[in-house]
């Protein structure tokens, strides 16, 4: 019994539950620490707008929304570089490429089919 | 604690009278063998953590779901066929509630994991608690604002605009009333079961979705609402 012990000790800190992802080794201070970047990286584009603030806005905006996807990712989903969650990590990032091909390709495609496709357009490029 | 897969699996088992002499036998075998306590905990710890993989791949397909009408509503989204545009339609001031309303259950519901796993069952129950009342508070916001805008002729079928936004922002709506389900039956199993591994596994596959839907309506906010009202 001496092996089953220690694979206990072992395992025993951890609770022997949810040992990898979502939970575990998560602490209170993780949490309140993203709460509140999440909080103030929602308040500031609300209050940009809100305000009718200056142009180039909507970049701003866009940078607060991906360090805010950033901040629940790491501070909410704990995913972090360690080893047991390669396969986490890895899903993740291949769906964020996956995601930036669907957007950013879907924009792209539409907006130069909409200007190709726009009558006054028409007129000046066809000669 | 070491015993606890062994005697669920016995238990269960035992419940059906044919299998008694079966569980009986297969537990007294596993205790002889001095790696029955390892292998038994290695085991379920495997389990949980395909368990969790597995709910991780799901919400990544969940991800590109969204990502598909997150790209639709920004094609169509400055089409109005002479129907409301968005600045014309949203109430920021409402949406910052709703937001918030998201944003504090997504706190309260790492406090739940956190009270999980300290293994206090009734302060895991009651911070789910809170997390289902906020999430009902930004559900019956969307609610009242969806049926505000059919009754003024701005539904879904005004406009491709309309179209892609009822089409985004209830697919995420409709993931929120899940997930309350979801957490009203893991409260009920909580109270019943308390804090077993299986529950456990799926508390911890609910608090992976909830964040996981906080993270969409970032995407939603910004890119709707707060890009709507600057059009």
């Amino acid at each position: 019994m001496n092996v089953a012990n220690e694979a206990v000790a072992v395992h025993g800190p951890h609770g022997g539950h949810g040992t990898h992802g979502a939970g575990h080794g998560a602490t209170h201070k993780q949490y309140v620490i993203g709460f509140l970047l999440a909080l103030v990286m929602t308040a500031v584009p609300f209050a940009l707008v809100m305000s009718h603030a200056v142009a180039g806005t909507p970049l701003v905006i866009a940078g607060f929304a991906v360090a805010q996807i950033v901040v629940h990712v790491v501070y909410f989903l704990h995913v972090n570089g360690s080893p047991e969650q390669r396969w986490n990590l890895t899903a993740l990032l291949y769906t964020a490429v996956v995601v930036c091909i669907i957007i950013g390709g879907s924009l792209w495609i539409m907006h130069h089919l909409d200007v190709n496709m726009m009558p006054g357009m028409m007129h000046g490029r066809v000669h | 604690m070491s015993n606890g897969p062994v005697l669920v699996q016995g238990g269960s088992l035992a419940l059906k009278p044919g299998y008694a002499d079966h569980a009986a036998d297969a537990l007294r075998d596993l205790r002889q063998r001095g790696d029955a306590v390892d292998f038994a905990v290695e085991h379920h710890h495997d389990v949980a953590s395909t368990i969790q993989l597995g709910f991780w791949i799901y919400l990544m397909s969940d991800c590109l779901l969204f990502a598909g009408l997150f790209a639709t509503y920004a094609v169509v989204q400055g089409h109005t066929a002479g129907g409301p545009a968005g600045s014309q339609l949203f109430d920021l001031p409402s949406v910052l509630i709703e937001t918030m309303f998201l944003l504090f259950s997504s706190f309260t519901c790492g406090l739940a994991t956190l009270a999980m796993n300290a293994n206090r069952a009734r302060a895991t129950v009651g911070w789910f608690a809170v997390t289902f009342l906020l999430g009902l508070g930004f559900i019956s916001m969307e609610v009242r604002e969806f049926a505000h805008m059919v009754a003024i002729g701005a539904g879904p079928a005004r406009s491709s605009f309309l179209s892609g936004f009822f089409t985004l922002v209830a697919t995420h709506g409709l993931h929120v009333t899940c997930g309350l389900i979801f957490m009203a039956v893991m409260m009920v199993a909580v109270l019943r079961k308390g804090l077993t591994e299986q529950n456990r596994a799926r508390l911890n596959c609910l608090s992976l979705f909830w964040h996981f839907l906080d993270i969409i309506w970032v995407g939603v906010f910004s890119l709707v609402y707060l890009f709507g009202v600057m059009h």
